[in-house]
């Protein structure tokens, strides 16, 4: 048979190339993918250890270990979230549940889902001169939150959104039917049943902050700290700026070298496990849902 | 359902008292916060943690991303102190004065620009003209001043960078670099990058020779502590700590450690040539 | 939806109270973002009193700090575009070979392990990456390859394209996992082959939806910042091999934000390149949404 005006002999070929080509070309970035995160465990594997996790930097980041950058990405992770999250699942649940659909709507969705797509270079451009400059919050844990907070607050938005409208209508007529009024029904039907969802963003958004670096490297971390932060106005080390610092603005960046690896570890680990945790709930709640 | 949505709360708790477990309570000074030159960097870097051995009650936190950016910073009072590679700008000078602040200079080291190369590459002295060739991107083979038959990759400073603007000063007269240069964040990168590269030549402070580098001769003098405290090495500079004539006593007492006999010495351990107050 | 709207009793006290009190969250939330974007274009605006946009977007001299100091972007947007499309012309075909083979080749349990594994793939931090390439990539390119410098176009791109292969695989599954099974069906009881109903039939129909895909992650190439930033090499010039040196404009405002004083002449020139890159990105994220909306109707 001829079909496509080839000899089957020149189909089978074909096909046997083809499908050959796409799973080199699929197969090798997931080699390079392993290859890497093999390398990343191997290198920072050894440098991880106890002390390694819970000491101060030491004889100019040389020895020592990441304890205030751990700390200091905590809190700016979290603190992001106490911006967004209020914002965020506010925003959404009246954009889901009280505004009324059209133009303006559409394009407030888009608005918000552009802005999702801004290089986060910008907010930090935005944050230092708003927060850091012109508020006046100085380089500190707060200005680096709110940026942050900003940063996150279009995914946190959009994915809480999402979880309110895939909560069927017939949730809601039921809740209305039977006498409840809007915020009744919104407390204590559809949001039980979309807080899930909500968070998962949530949880994936934590973890974008956790790993951005360029909207805080001039708003909110110091290269060293050797105390705990006294405030929300001080100063933090942050993982992934300090990955950076040591990498590149560092005095002795060949000496530092497993600390690096080590820091890059901590910082995947801690940033992949919260999505991986996220992903498992989505999937458990796919597989939980009954409509 | 809601199991798993208390779980995602849970989690997201956690982090903020991770963050907040270790806001101890216990009396303390008022923070200095440095920040500036990466050529000080391991000097300030050093200095802090010998200081808060001393003085355990007090907080300090150091950054460094440049010059440029110190300065700023402390005429914003976003910090208390900023180590400067090289002394105000026109318009650095005017925006303190427009915000009402006036910035107090002490020289904190004296330091000469040496000329590395990476430790394969033959050529160990240099004329300044021959240097300025070089950045300039008229000189571009290595063969052209006796080397090997090599392209030239000559590596740079960010703008940001005190050193980058002295070396444009003193040894391009101020003359536009080739845009083709690399450009590395630190003194202490340019030396990595230096080190890696055989065809590669920098320019860093006289505490970052690590490395597999070789320190190159220019007009016959090799730079070192002797020869920019003598004045004879041509690429010299100071290294300033620039503070607020408002400053808090914190940082005043630091600013004293780091001028004192201790900060003095652990500057010379770090490779610097002392400020000779 | 609407239909509930109608049956809504008359709005109470609290109703009311709640229902303020999430459009303040919404106005505060939104206006915000629009007030970033106005804020924005309004800081690069400044650029205007000290120089024509001409000068800004078609001279390649960037010399921030010098005096006069000059402010030619042309070199950096140009370093941003090379990068973006060398990231693509590995991430693409790769990205969409991977959502391919998910789609059809890899069959359901290893989809179901490889899948969410490329998309953890994603959240992996720039800095990590750029790490990667700065400390592992570099030193190998320039020993193999004997180049001047192992930060460079090439270096920048294959990083660059090592983030935008997840969402584009992602992305790209979805879009060929919403072609009807009906119609792959037909394709292969008309005697087609695999790779045939593939190149001829599920490609076809899912084309926006891949598009899109491959538009979003280039879109992230572009604002991508810490791998250019430690990767590119920093060089504000105009590329003319691969194995050169580029300053990106997103790498540009990482490195020189943190020095450039409110209101003087480089603060305005970094917004403005912000402002470039905002443009830009919103031309990538429009056009994904656009292909994005015909891909539903179709």
């Amino acid at each position: 048979m001829a079909l496509f005006g080839y000899s089957l002999k020149e189909r089978q070929t074909r096909e046997l190339l083809a499908l050959g080509v796409i799973r080199f070309l699929g197969g090798s970035f997931l080699a390079v993918m392993g290859a890497l995160v093999v390398y990343l465990v191997y290198r920072g594997g050894s440098a991880i250890s106890w002390d390694f996790l819970t000491e101060y930097p030491r004889d100019s980041m040389t020895a020592g270990g990441i304890w205030p950058a751990i700390v200091g990405t905590f809190g700016l992770a979290a603190g992001s979230m106490l911006v967004a999250i209020p914002l965020g699942f506010g925003a959404a649940i009246y954009l889901a549940e009280y505004a009324r659909p059209g133009p303006l709507l559409t394009v407030i969705r888009l608005g918000v889902n552009n802005l999702a797509g801004v290089p986060s270079v910008v907010f930090g451009l935005f944050g230092l001169a708003v927060f850091v400059s012109f508020l006046g919050f100085g380089r500190s844990l707060l200005s680096g939150c709110l940026t942050l907070g900003v940063l996150t607050l279009p995914t946190v938005t959009a994915a809480a959104e999402e979880a309110l409208r895939q909560t069927p209508a017939s949730f809601r007529e039921a809740a209305l039917a039977l006498g409840a009024n809007r915020w009744q029904a919104i407390r204590q039907v559809v949001l039980p049943a979309a807080l899930p969802g909500m968070l998962t963003g949530a949880i994936l958004a934590l973890g974008r902050a956790a790993g951005e670096t360029a909207p805080i490297i001039f708003t909110a971390s110091a290269a060293l700290t050797l105390n705990a932060p006294e405030s929300v106005f001080s100063e933090v080390m942050a993982l992934p700026t300090h990955i950076f610092n040591l990498a590149t603005n560092g005095a002795h960046i060949a000496a530092t070298r497993p600390q690096q690896f080590g820091a890059c570890l901590t910082l995947i680990v801690l940033v992949l496990g919260l999505s991986l945790f996220a992903l498992i709930i989505r999937a458990r709640l796919r597989k939980g849902r009954k409509w | 359902m809601t199991k798993i949505g208390f779980l995602a709360l849970a989690i997201i708790s956690v982090f903020g008292l991770g963050a907040s477990y270790q806001a101890a309570d216990r009396p303390r000074g008022e923070s200095v916060r440095i920040s500036g030159s990466t050529t000080l960097l391991p000097f300030t870097q050093k200095a802090a943690e010998e200081y808060l051995k001393d003085y355990p009650q007090e907080v300090v936190t150091v950054s460094g991303t440049g010059t440029g950016e110190g300065v700023k910073s402390l005429v914003d009072g976003v910090v208390d102190l900023a180590a400067a590679s090289r002394d105000l700008r026109p318009e650095e000078r005017e925006r303190a004065q427009a915000a009402k602040v006036t910035l107090r200079r002490v020289t904190v080291a004296k330091d000469g620009l040496a000329v590395i190369v990476n430790a394969s590459n033959p050529i160990r002295e240099l004329t300044l003209d021959q240097l300025r060739g070089i950045y300039l991107g008229t000189i571009n083979n290595w063969r052209e001043l006796g080397g090997q038959d090599r392209v030239i990759v000559p590596i740079n400073r960010d703008s940001s960078s005190g050193t980058f603007e002295m070396w444009i000063e003193m040894v391009l007269g101020g003359r536009k670099h080739r845009p083709d240069a690399q450009v590395q964040s630190s003194s202490g990168a340019v030396a990595y990058a230096v080190g890696g590269n055989r065809q590669a030549i920098g320019y860093v402070g006289l505490g970052f020779l690590d490395g597999p580098v070789a320190v190159v001769a220019i007009n016959g003098v090799k730079a070192s502590i002797e020869a920019v405290v003598t004045g004879s090495y041509p690429i010299s500079r100071g290294l300033y700590v620039f503070s607020r004539t408002d400053s808090s006593a914190s940082a005043d007492k630091f600013l004293n450690y780091l001028l004192g006999a201790k900060g003095q010495a652990l500057l010379e351990a770090e490779g610097y040539a002392p400020a000779g107050n | 939806m609407s239909e509930a709207r109608l049956l809504a009793p008359k709005l109470s006290p609290t109703e009311k109270g709640f229902r303020l009190f999430f459009l303040a969250a919404a106005i505060v939330a939104l206006g915000q973002m629009f007030l970033i974007a106005l804020f924005l274009l309004n800081e690069a605006a400044g650029l205007l009193a000290t120089a024509p946009l001409g000068d800004f977007l078609f001279s390649k001299d960037w010399y921030p700090t010098y005096e006069p100091p000059e402010f030619g972007a042309l070199a950096l947007i140009v370093g941003s575009v090379v990068v973006t499309i060398g990231s693509s012309l590995i991430a693409t075909p790769v990205g969409l070979g991977l959502a391919i083979y998910l789609a059809f080749l890899a069959g359901r349990r290893k989809r179901e392990w490889i899948k969410p594994a490329v998309e953890l793939m994603a959240g992996v931090p720039s800095v990590v990456l750029g790490f990667i390439g700065l400390a592992v990539v570099a030193p190998f390119l320039q020993d193999v390859l004997d180049l001047p410098t192992g930060l460079n176009v090439l270096n920048a791109s294959f990083i660059l394209a090592l983030m935008a292969i997840p969402s584009i695989a992602s992305l790209g599954e979805d879009a060929l996992a919403a072609v009807p099974r009906d119609v792959l069906d037909a394709s292969y009881a008309l005697g087609a082959t695999r790779w045939e109903t593939i190149w001829k039939v599920a490609i076809p129909a899912a084309m926006s939806g891949l598009s899109t895909a491959v538009i979003l992650g280039l879109g992230r190439a572009l604002g991508e910042t810490l791998v250019v930033l430690m990767v590119a090499g920093g060089a504000a010039q105009i590329p003319t091999s691969i194995f050169d040196s580029v300053r990106p404009m997103t790498a540009t405002l990482a490195a020189e934000m943190g020095e450039t004083a409110i209101g003087s002449a480089h603060y305005h020139a970094l917004f403005a390149l912000g402002a470039v890159l905002f443009v830009l990105t919103l031309a990538f994220n429009l056009l994904a949404y656009w292909l994005g909306v015909r891909w539903r109707r179709g």
